[in-house]
């Protein structure tokens, strides 16, 4: 299980940056939510992966931490998928406007000659 | 009061004033003096009522703890010499505050001037009674900002914005090597504390870092107390107003770089490179100094230099390391500190009186102002060091430690005559000053009248100099205990024997004395025609000048260095960039593992569960997907998007995270709407616009960057491998869960993280989120797409011109038809929507849900709302007000956590308990909830928020083209 998500994280990862370097911008902003992908799945997994055990309490009485996953990378991870919507959207308003003023989707705000 | 209660006041008292007088009213001249005055008095008593507690318990200290991890700590400290810089700072600045009342002009912004003037009294005073190291050096930085505000009063004065930027620069620069210097001396004693860094000399000096630690003091001592090689910023500083040199760059300012040699004497001094560094700079600064002010034209720029030379002696006294040296030291920055506040007192009336400070043009005041002529002539006589005055007995002192032997060397050797000689210079320039503007003729073009000034204006001369006659005629009886009690607290139990009696006989330093007066007043009758009508500054000098040296360099460094590396290094296309950042991070990851070793781990496919396996085959191909159409088919790339996102939702609730699933999932419709809204404004492009005929270039970039792309995935790829298959060490997550319910009334720990343990963070991200969709809102406003955006799209046209030639049509119509079926579900899901956002609102506590999902979820149902019916149709019937929900969610956040406090709590702490309600039963209430209520609303109006105003962009362009077309229509 670890290996097929390393290995889907490595993809996420590659496809990300690779649209990152590309120079129109709908691919940047395509890439980044793809690096986003890979970059929280990469944090949730350092909690370690296991099945059933939500950290969702059973009772609040007696809490035996090893029956549940790590509720920390899942509190980040949580925080982290909101920011980056909220980012993607600023970045899509960024790349409109620029595209309005420039007249070009390129990434520095011209065609390369 | 208490001593502790004194010494805190000393501090915040001159602060507290400044803020007052800085509010005063521009015109409040006589307030502000007032006030002023009055704080500059109540220090002056504070420090006077001390002394008791000085003589008695030798050191007074108050601690107040401030950041106690770091070995900061707020504590000040008083001893005997603290104390006698305290009285000499508060009751030199009484004087001085008396003085610039009747000095300062009522045309300029006078409460501004006392504002900064008392700044400049607190971070000054702050410096002198500081018992912790750093908190020194933030003061000590302080006087340099206060003391360029101070500088560039007259900031429409180009030469006195060059001086205070030329001051803050080099002496700020200073400040930065002392906190060098200083974190070294804390990294050695272990503690930054003035008390414990004084006992640990012997460990200090004999540490391998003595010498680089002796250098970085050394440079803020000697920048700020103007000495050689940095003594160049003090005359550009005398476009200062003359009551700012007569406090800054007598007694205060430039005194701070010889009080610090003096204060760490018993750390620092005593070794070979203290003797040779000090003393050289030292005797540099003493004679060359005192060369100078002979030649300079304007009087205050002879007393810069003169001062110069005069802290070139002390700083020459304390190279000695001999403990007698230190003595007159210290008696010296005293003496010093009279007589020259009262000069530059006198010369500030002199300009006042008659509209010039060129000596050439001066002459004969003698007649029109008498009674500041004879205080003048005293003080300069104890600048010349004439006997029974204060400046004789310290330069007696001086005298007698020069011809002393500390170190075989030829600094030593030739101390004896550069002391001489020095002595010399400064009887022939102070012979000038009073020569030259008292006596001889009365030139004809004075730009003004010349008369005595108002009584008040002389009155802080007259007391000063009647202290350097007091102390010069009965040492004994004025100054004598008051200096042993500051000599004690420096030295200790090294203080030796000493004699302030103004006959000690036929000596060799009054031998010296008298070649000194007599050298010096031949020197000035051989140079006075030549003086009288030279060039400003000394021959064979006058060329080699800091300040251009330092307007050099400046230039090199901010101007063409800059535009060096901006032009070699720099570039302003984005791609570089990026790139550089992903292998620079790549770098930064892959380093540490190369150094420390890295085991990937052992490769097993057991355990595979082969339905998570062909999700994740779909993710990839989704990954790759986008990545290889996001070019030329965008609206495909995104659906792939998608994909990729929910294949990450599904390995979310896989691996036990409901609420990441759940947030992940809202997200990504929400995301994918938003792209959508956006795409319409993008350019077309289609592969066979651009061929497949790239150049070779083109080619070898792209494997590059293919290059790049793959090793960050095999990258991440390998390292979550390693980690994810290894066993976890223990973390605080055993913490939170244990906590959750007992401490937070939770049971689902992630929101209970979230809204309580973590609550701060929390309230940090939602303002960010708000700070964003504000941002986005604002940006639209300004919003005008490019030209080939500007019609409506193509299909839209088609439907149009269908509606439009058929009679029974209205526009709109073929849309609506398209739509049907969804825009009905769609509104019958709104009050749906809403009832699942609040049910997953009120569970988020104990199962997953929260104001995180609610607020997107809610959003959803918005902005479906808007897709079935258009942007019209909803905003007559609804009343969306994204904003205020913003603001009322950060708002109740806000209030939430400051609840709190109202119990004693610190900020954001919970309680909760469960509340019984009628039918519903026992329902959890914690305060968090009512926090997550903030974080719902302010989640629901940032995505709404950004949401709809991406949206109205389609129809402000189409209702701008439309009033535009019905104008050409009336026209035609």
């Amino acid at each position: 299980m670890e290996l097929i998500l390393a290995i889907g994280m490595g993809v996420l990862t590659g496809s990300g940056v690779w649209l990152l370097l590309r120079p129109r911008t709908f691919q940047v902003i395509i890439g980044l939510s793809l690096i986003g992908y890979g970059v929280n799945l990469f944090i949730f997994s350092m909690g370690r992966l296991r099945v059933n055990t939500p950290p969702v309490l059973q009772s609040g009485a007696v809490v035996n931490p090893a029956d549940y996953a790590d509720p920390i990378p899942q509190a980040l991870v949580l925080t982290a998928i909101v920011i980056g919507f909220a980012t993607t959207a600023l970045f899509l308003v960024v790349l409109l406007v620029s595209r309005g003023l420039t007249g070009s989707d390129h990434v520095d705000g011209r065609e390369p000659n | 009061m208490t001593d502790d209660a004194s010494l805190i006041l000393m501090i915040v008292l001159p602060f507290a004033g400044s803020l007052a007088a800085i509010i005063l009213p521009t015109n409040a001249r006589n307030a502000a003096a007032i006030l002023t005055g009055a704080v500059a008095f109540i220090c002056l008593g504070l420090a006077v009522m001390f002394y008791r507690s000085v003589l008695d318990r030798g050191v007074v200290r108050s601690d107040v703890e401030w950041l106690p991890t770091l070995g900061l700590d707020f504590t000040l400290r008083m001893d005997g010499f603290a104390w006698l810089f305290a009285m000499l700072i508060s009751g030199i600045g009484f004087l001085v505050v008396i003085y610039a009342r009747y000095y300062m002009s009522p045309e300029d912004p006078v409460p501004r001037f006392f504002s900064f003037f008392l700044a400049f009294m607190g971070s000054m005073l702050g410096v002198v009674i500081s018992g912790n190291l750093i908190l020194l050096v933030v003061f000590w930085e302080l006087t340099s900002i206060f003391s360029f505000l101070l500088i560039g009063y007259w900031h429409h004065n180009a030469s006195a914005r060059d001086g205070a930027r030329m001051a803050l620069t080099i002496t700020g620069i200073g400040g930065l090597g002392l906190l060098a210097g200083f974190l070294l001396i804390g990294h050695i004693v272990g503690s930054y504390d003035l008390d414990r860094v004084l006992a640990s000399g012997d460990l200090i000096r004999s540490h391998d870092l003595y010498v680089p630690i002796l250098v970085l003091v050394l440079l803020g001592a000697f920048t700020k107390s103007a000495q050689f090689p940095f003594h160049f910023w003090l005359p550009n500083a005398m476009a200062a107003p003359t009551p700012v040199s007569a406090y800054l760059h007598s007694a205060t300012m430039v005194k701070a770089g010889v009080f610090l040699l003096a204060r760490l004497w018993p750390v620092l001094a005593g070794t070979y490179e203290w003797f040779w560094i000090v003393g050289f700079a030292g005797m540099m600064s003493f004679v060359l100094g005192a060369y100078f002010a002979i030649f300079q034209r304007d009087i205050k720029g002879l007393l810069a230099y003169s001062t110069i030379s005069h802290l070139g002696l002390i700083t020459l006294l304390l190279s000695l390391g001999s403990p007698l040296g230190a003595v007159a030291a210290i008696f010296h920055m005293m003496n010093h500190a009279t007589f020259k506040a009262s000069l530059f007192m006198a010369a500030g009336i002199i300009d006042h009186e008659t509209g010039t400070r060129d000596m050439q043009r001066l002459g004969g005041l003698f007649r029109f102002m008498p009674y500041t002529a004879t205080l003048a002539m005293v003080a300069s006589a104890a600048m010349a060091g004439v006997p029974l005055l204060n400046g004789f007995l310290s330069k007696e002192m001086f005298f007698a430690e020069a011809i002393e032997t500390h170190a075989d060397s030829i600094l030593d050797t030739a101390a004896p005559y550069a002391a001489v000689l020095g002595s010399a210079f400064a009887v022939a320039y102070s012979a000038r000053f009073i020569h030259s503007v008292f006596f001889g003729l009365l030139p004809a073009d004075l730009p003004r009248e010349p008369h005595e000034p108002p009584f008040f204006m002389r009155f802080p001369i007259q007391l000063l100099v009647l202290a350097c006659l007091l102390v010069g005629i009965v040492p004994g009886l004025t100054i004598g205990p008051f200096l042993h009690t500051a000599v004690t607290s420096v030295l200790g139990s090294a203080t030796p024997q000493y004699s302030l009696a103004i006959w000690h006989g036929f000596t060799i330093p009054l031998f010296m004395s008298v070649l000194a007066l007599a050298g010096g007043a031949i020197l000035y009758l051989l140079l006075k025609d030549y003086l009288a009508r030279c060039e400003d500054g000394p021959p064979y000098f006058r060329r080699l000048r800091g300040q251009r040296v330092f307007e050099r360099v400046l230039v090199a460094v901010s101007w063409r260095g800059a535009r060096f590396l901006e032009s070699h290094l720099g570039t302003r296309r984005l791609q570089p960039q990026l790139r550089l950042l992903v292998v620079v991070a790549f770098i930064a990851a892959a380093w540490p593992l190369y150094r420390l070793g890295f085991d990937p781990g052992r490769l097993t496919v057991q355990g595979v569960d082969v339905t998570f396996a062909g999700i994740w085959a779909v993710g990839v191909v989704c990954a790759l997907g986008a990545a290889w159409q996001a070019k030329f088919h965008r609206l495909f790339a995104l659906v792939l998007l998608g994909g990729a996102g929910l294949v990450t939702c599904i390995t979310f609730v896989w691996f036990s995270a409901p609420d990441l699933a759940l947030t992940q999932l809202l997200v990504e419709v929400v995301t994918t709407v938003l792209i959508l809204l956006g795409l319409r404004w993008l350019p077309k492009r289609s592969a066979d616009v651009a061929p497949g005929l790239a150049t070779t270039a083109a080619k070898l970039r792209r494997y590059r960057d293919l290059g790049i792309a793959v090793a960050c995935g095999t990258g991440m790829t390998i390292v979550a491998y390693a980690v994810t298959t290894r066993t976890p060490p223990v973390t605080i997550a055993d913490f939170f869960l244990k906590k959750a319910y007992s401490e937070g009334g939770g049971k689902n720990v992630v929101n209970v993280i979230l809204v309580d343990f973590r609550g701060f963070d929390t309230f940090g991200e939602i303002t960010v989120l708000g700070i964003v969709a504000l941002t986005v809102f604002a940006l639209l406003r300004r919003f005008r797409p490019a030209p080939d955006n500007v019609e409506s799209p193509e299909q839209q046209r088609v439907q149009r011109a269908f509606d439009e030639a058929r009679p029974d049509r209205e526009a709109g119509d073929t849309v609506s038809d398209y739509l049907l079926i969804p825009a009905v579900i769609m509104q019958w899901l709104f009050p749906v929507i809403i009832v699942f956002a609040a049910y997953l609102f009120m569970r988020g506590h104990d199962l997953p849900g929260g104001g995180f999902v609610a607020g997107i979820a809610l959003a959803a149902a918005f902005i479906l709302q808007y897709l079935a019916a258009g942007t019209r149709w909803v905003e007559d019937r609804l009343r969306v007000l994204p904003v205020n929900w913003i603001g009322f969610g950060l708002l109740l956040a806000a209030l939430v956590g400051a609840a709190s406090w109202l119990f004693g709590y610190p900020f954001l702490t919970s309680y909760s308990r469960y509340v019984e309600l009628p039918l519903i039963g026992s329902v959890p209430a914690a305060t968090a909830t009512l926090f997550d209520l903030g974080v719902f609303s302010l989640v629901l109006g940032a995505t709404v928020l950004m949401l709809i105003a991406l949206a109205h962009q389609s129809i402000r362009r189409l209702r701008a083209s439309r009033t535009a077309a019905q104008s050409n229509e009336e026209i035609a």
